[in-house]
């Protein structure tokens, strides 16, 4: 009986553990894939510890899988923010700047963590972090744990959560305790 | 009592000693000066500076192929690591960011004099909340990361308005962490040497160190891949160039020696006779570098190469006196062959003489050269060649072949009719190609191989390297001055680029403004105790306290007490070498050099717009490219008037000697003829012709009339016998042997000449036969 016993629970506990694994990462990350991309509205949140209150900015993202991203802020400033392949370019104030994201790897695998989540590209995402997956399918959360000290000493971690094949929320916390959110509403095509 | 043969070779060995002696002294150079205009326009000074000592004449650009990303990388650090630390260059760059920290702090630490934004409304109350309130907003924005960690110190984000103004354009594609090549299969990097474009021996070591670092680099990688180092750059064009014409010019000289000698051996089959005839040829290439010594205080390699042509036609005296004496005595000689020989020489002498009055450097001592080396050779002929040789002189007879030829002479008049229908073919070929004959580009005269300007216009493009085409230049009587000057051009090219008339440009006040400029910024800072009240009132609603803002006081306090940046604040650092590379001392004053971009890549700027803006400022707009342009232009009209008039100075000296219309004619359509037919072959070789050309049609007037006026002698009613057939053959034959060595050069210059004059000669001398020589009816 006894004996029995911890086989049922040695046997639930590995069912219940199956159940939790359920949804992997690499279901997650075809889930993504399944993401034609599109439109969203975004609202970005900074926590700055300098700061007496948090800043926002919003505006629309459009995102074309595999590689491209715009960022448009629409307040409190109108900027733009294109990432095409490996090129950042940037548009402020008539200003404009355009960056080769592989001359600054920390930018990069930055960069590569909005990107490639969105890409559900587990490659690229485990070349720069450790991944770690809680939640099911329908309320996830992806955890990106930076591996190169370089990109460490800045960013501590990062939060990703979503439904399904969509984001929702991306969390990034500074190694100085700074943080910021980006919370993400797709705009249904007509 | 000396005898007077030992007399004369006595003063002649003294001369010779004198003249090596002044040889062993000279200065021998293989720079581009030679190409360098001596009489320069104030825009065409600042491209020779440009081109001799400019940052951009000292670029090296280095590319590492073989491997893989990761083992050039290796590599490519390895090389940045040894180059920096080795000396010799002023700066090493790969594409690894690491030197980027120093120059930020540079500029956070000297914000207020630095930064461009910084004026009377900025501190005042409504300025600081617009300033501050900018920047709060910038921290939501991508760049956010970058202003963040110098919120408290630098609210106003001075360093944001500094760093803006160094939009750096292109940058090279990145792999592994450094700079690589479009296609990402070779590593990059940009070096800058410390000697400056001009100093070859510098570059020459230069490029050593680069190839020894590749090397030491290379056994260090991992894997020992089969790595391979390219380089380009002014410098290795510089070296490579000086290399050739070394080799060149032993080479050709080697050549030529032995051909001519070979034909001297072979007529007069005696080593005496030989060592005798080759001593005017010697006396007159010493004599030829002498005077250019003298006279220009260094002598062109290419000078010297062209020495080779120049013995072929100073052996020609001594031809013509001992085959011509050895038959009929000195006396005779002197007065009946002496007075052709002597026009001959005069001829030679005033197209070679023409050439003095070049603003071409390299031309105008290539013609001094040559006037001083024949007219020695004659002179040497005349006065020393006939006391040493004493009376016996034999050159042995004539062979058979000589009296045939003599025989086809008298009939070559048959030729005239298929000779001129011949020539006015070639005239209208020449005619109706008359468009694509010439090559308006002063790069046919580089020794730059195409294949080597391809590689390193590749190299170029890979390293968004400057070309530099486009500069400004502004002056002043003190380095204050000139950099008061460059913001004054600063202002009006903002404008410029604001309206997109052009992409950009570098300018030293970013790193060192005025100290003018840089007191009136400090004069905007308040003291501290009004600044924190203004900007607790300025920041009231902000998110951001003024409590936390201790460091901005502070760092505005430091900087009124700091007062402007000198260049020597600069020191040790890459700002330094940027301002030095822009910001030069003159003649009059000191200079600033700078280098606008285009709006886009490969756009040519519109000039007009750009001198309209910039007039009245006293600054000078100058486009390299068409500098180079004019400056060929000039050379090829003035080459083209130097030509015309030294023709004409022939034609009027051949006239006044010949004293007949009819004579005269028939000298001058065999010029012509032989002219158009080299025009014509040249063409039909696919030789682009260019100014080197050009004044090669001189030389064939110079040098071929010399043999015409042996043929005019029969006309004139001296009938022309077989010694003096022979004579003339065999010296037209050493003229083309020398002239056509030429031809095998890899320098344009001579090449050109070689190919135009060594094919001229002899055409000039069968030309000669068909028009010149009278008819003999039989």
């Amino acid at each position: 009986m006894n004996r029995f016993f911890r086989w049922a629970v040695l046997g639930l506990g590995l069912v219940g553990s199956l159940a939790h694994a359920a949804y992997s990462v690499d279901q997650l990350m075809a889930d993504l894939a399944q993401n034609k991309g599109g439109r969203a509205r975004f609202v970005e949140t900074r926590y700055v510890a300098l700061l007496d209150k948090p800043v926002q900015a919003s505006g629309e993202m459009v995102y074309s899988p595999p590689d491209r991203l715009e960022k448009h802020t629409l307040l409190p400033k109108m900027e733009s923010m294109v990432l095409d392949k490996d090129t950042l370019s940037l548009e402020r104030d008539k200003r404009r700047m355009s960056i080769n994201l592989s001359s600054r790897p920390e930018a990069q695998a930055f960069v590569e963590s909005i990107r490639s989540t969105l890409a559900g590209n587990r490659q690229a995402l485990e070349a720069h972090y450790k991944l770690e997956l809680t939640g099911e399918r329908a309320d996830w959360m992806l955890t990106l744990l930076p591996t190169e000290p370089a990109i460490a000493a800045l960013l501590q971690r990062i939060k990703v959560s979503g439904s399904k094949k969509q984001v929702r929320k991306i969390e990034y916390f500074q190694a100085d305790g700074d943080r910021s959110e980006l919370a993400i509403e797709p705009i249904d095509q007509p | 009592m000396m005898s007077p043969r030992v007399r004369v070779f006595l003063v002649w060995l003294v001369l010779m000693c004198a003249g090596v002696a002044v040889v062993s002294q000279s200065r021998f150079s293989a720079d581009i000066s030679f190409f360098l205009p001596s009489r320069p326009t104030p825009e065409q000074q600042v491209l020779v500076a440009q081109l001799k000592d400019g940052s951009v004449s000292r670029l090296l650009m280095v590319a590492v192929g073989g491997g893989d990303a990761k083992q050039r990388a290796q590599a490519s650090q390895a090389m940045r690591q040894q180059l920096a630390g080795g000396g010799g260059f002023l700066s090493v760059q790969n594409g690894a960011a690491a030197a980027m920290d120093s120059e930020r702090d540079f500029f956070l630490r000297h914000r207020y004099q630095l930064s461009p934004a910084v004026n009377a409304e900025r501190f005042t109350e409504a300025g600081l909340r617009d300033a501050v309130g900018e920047t709060i907003d910038g921290l939501s924005s991508p760049l956010g990361m970058m202003v963040k960690p110098f919120l408290a110190q630098d609210p106003t984000g001075e360093l944001m308005a500094i760093l803006e103004q160094f939009n750096p354009g292109a940058q090279p594609e990145m792999r592994a962490g450094v700079w690589a090549s479009r296609d990402g299969e070779r590593a990059m990097l940009l070096l800058e040497t410390q000697a400056l474009g001009s100093d070859i021996d510098g570059q020459a070591q230069a490029v050593e160190r680069v190839q020894a670092a590749f090397d030491t680099a290379k056994a260090k990688v991992e894997g020992t891949p089969n790595l391979d180092l390219q380089l380009s750059g002014p410098g290795v064009f510089a070296v490579k160039s000086r290399e050739s014409i070394k080799a060149e010019v032993s080479r050709l000289l080697v050549i030529s020696t032995i051909g001519i000698v070979g034909v001297l051996l072979w007529v007069y089959r005696s080593p005496r006779l030989l060592a005798l005839g080759l001593l005017p040829m010697v006396s007159g290439a010493l004599a030829g570098v002498v005077v250019v010594s003298l006279v220009h205080g260094e002598v062109f390699g290419i000078t010297v190469g062209f020495g080779s042509a120049l013995i072929g036609e100073a052996v020609d005296y001594a031809i013509y006196f001992f085959v011509q004496s050895g038959r009929m005595g000195l006396s005779t000689w002197r007065q009946t062959f002496w007075p052709t020989i002597r026009l001959g020489v005069m001829t030679s002498a005033l197209g070679f003489g023409a050439l003095l009055f070049s603003g071409f450097p390299g031309l105008s001592q290539l013609g001094l050269y040559a006037l001083s080396g024949v007219v020695t050779a004659a002179l040497v002929t005349r006065f020393v060649l006939p006391t040493l040789a004493g009376q016996v002189v034999s050159v042995p007879e004539p062979g058979p072949w000589v009296h045939r030829a003599l025989g086809w002479l008298g009939q070559a008049y048959r030729l005239r009719v298929w000779v001129a229908i011949a020539a006015v073919l070639a005239g209208a070929y020449l005619w109706q190609q008359r468009d694509s004959l010439w090559d308006a580009n002063l790069s046919a005269l580089s020794t730059v191989s195409a294949d080597e300007a391809e590689a390193d216009g590749r190299l170029r493009t890979d390293l968004a390297a400057p070309d530099a085409r486009y500069l400004v230049m502004a002056s002043g009587a003190d380095q204050e001055a000139a950099l008061q000057a460059a913001e004054r051009v600063g202002a009006r090219l903002d404008a410029l680029t604001e309206e997109g008339v052009i992409g950009g440009y570098d300018s030293p006040v970013r790193f060192l403004p005025s100290a003018r400029s840089q007191q009136a910024r400090l004069n905007h800072l308040p003291d501290r105790a009004v600044l924190e009240v203004r900007l607790r009132a300025a920041l009231v609603d902000a998110p951001l306290s003024a409590d936390k803002l201790g460091p901005f006081l502070d760092g505005v306090a430091a900087a009124r007490e700091a007062g402007p940046v000198r260049r020597a604040d600069l020191d040790g650092s890459a700002m330094a070498l940027a301002v030095d590379a822009m910001l030069t001392p003159g003649a009059k004053g000191w200079n600033v050099v700078i280098p606008l971009r285009p709006p886009a890549a490969g756009v040519d700027m519109p000039v007009d717009r750009l001198q309209a803006a910039l007039a009245g400022s006293g600054a000078l707009f100058v486009d390299l490219k068409g500098e180079f342009d004019t400056l060929y232009g000039g050379y090829v009209g003035e080459a083209v008037r130097l030509a015309l008039a030294g023709c004409a100075l022939i034609v009027l000296l051949l006239g006044v000697t010949l004293r007949s219309v009819g004579r005269l004619a028939r000298v001058l359509i065999a010029l012509a003829l032989t002219v158009v037919g080299v025009l014509a072959a040249l063409h039909l070789a696919g030789e682009r012709l260019h100014l080197l050309h050009l004044v090669g049609m001189l030389l064939i007037v110079a040098v071929g009339s010399n043999y015409a006026l042996f043929f005019d002698r029969a006309a004139g009613g001296e009938a022309l016998d077989a010694a003096t057939l022979m004579s003339l053959g065999v010296a037209t034959l050493t003229t083309a042997i020398g002239f056509g060595t030429l031809a095998a050069s890899h320098v344009p210059v001579l090449q050109a000449i070689g190919v135009t004059v060594g094919p001229g000669a002899l055409l000039a001398l069968l030309m000669a036969a068909v028009f010149v020589y009278p008819p003999r009816r039989t």
